[in-house]
């Protein structure tokens, strides 16, 4: 039980991660978190406007219901299974976001400097959000996959395409990261 | 279940923060790196045993995954967007619907964002190089 409300270890959590990816590919599905954000624009009627949209939404259910799992694990996980051990992040880490003034590093799962409400409720901490989701759902659709989609399935099972697209998800992460972010904060 | 299972495995796994997100795009920890290549090391091996062995799925139907089109420039192009987003919300299409559980309401305007981004793609999807 101790070990099941501390972090978990990366040998643990990887191998969990390649048990759901086959799990679902034995029930004849593929893991693929992003292709929701679809079905819900979908959903929300935007078929109306691109024929992008103008699928058959239904076969998508089970995504649908894997996003509310989804939802419900991480309710149970932070409620029940967390024993509000802060993330042992290294330490030069600490310092680099210590020098873009984030302070209590790993303390909340988030930083508060841009999901707390004081910073959510500025022009800025808004601009922030709204950008990184339309970033995230625009670039995910182009590149046909997210992290589950390409990153996982895609390199488990081989595929050059999911390899380039992982490789563009570092030089857009890493130039956020190492040039974008140090500007913004 | 699958989807309960994601949601625990990804929070206790820490993959949801934003924080590490940061340090792995910063090479400051092995984490992030361990768990997605031990993921992928055994899914391969997974993968290439049911290959090899023709393993049926639950309903009995062959088990294949549908190759994604050739090309580079969608990739490319596609991945440093999503890259540039994902280590800004440090969250990817998986952790955001999690970290509604997780009780992080502001995720909501990113969600919403992002199905605005997916929105904004189908319109000009034909626009695009592929």
């Amino acid at each position: 039980m101790e070990y099941l409300l501390q972090p978990w270890p990366w040998f643990v959590s990887g191998p969990l991660i390649a048990i759901i990816l086959l799990t679902l590919v034995y029930f004849g599905k593929t893991f693929g978190m992003s292709s929701n954000l679809r079905t819900l624009c979908t959903l929300s009627g935007a078929g109306k406007y691109a024929t992008f949209f103008q699928f058959d939404w239904k076969a998508q259910r089970w995504n649908l219901v894997m996003v509310l799992g989804a939802i419900v694990g991480g309710f149970i996980a932070t409620q029940f299974l967390s024993d509000g051990t802060p993330i042992q992040l290294s330490e030069e880490t600490i310092t680099d976001l210590a020098e873009m003034n984030f302070n209590a590093a790993g303390h909340t799962l988030l930083p508060n400097e841009i999901y707390g409400w004081n910073a959510v409720l500025t022009f800025k901490g808004m601009c922030i959000l709204i950008i990184a989701g339309f970033l995230v759902g625009f670039g995910t659709r182009y590149a046909g996959g997210c992290t589950s989609g390409h990153a996982i399935t895609g390199l488990s099972n081989l595929q050059l395409p999911s390899l380039i697209a992982v490789i563009g998800f570092f030089i857009g992460g890493l130039i956020m990261t190492h040039f974008i972010l140090p500007l913004l904060f | 279940m699958v989807g309960i299972f994601f949601g625990i495995v990804l929070v206790k796994s820490e993959a949801v923060s934003w924080y590490r997100i940061f340090e792995m795009f910063k090479f400051q920890s092995f984490h992030m790196y361990g768990i997605i290549g031990s993921a992928v090391t055994l899914g391969i091996i997974g993968l290439f045993f049911i290959k090899r062995f023709k393993v049926k799925s639950i309903e009995g139907n062959p088990i294949a995954l549908a190759p994604k089109n050739k090309s580079i420039a969608r990739y490319i192009l596609g991945g440093t967007i999503f890259g540039l987003g994902w280590a800004l919300a440090g969250a990817c299409p998986g952790p955001m619907y999690i970290l509604i559980g997780a009780g992080v309401f502001p995720i909501l305007i990113v969600i919403a964002a992002a199905m605005l981004g997916t929105f904004a793609y189908g319109l000009v999807r034909e626009k695009l190089p592929h």
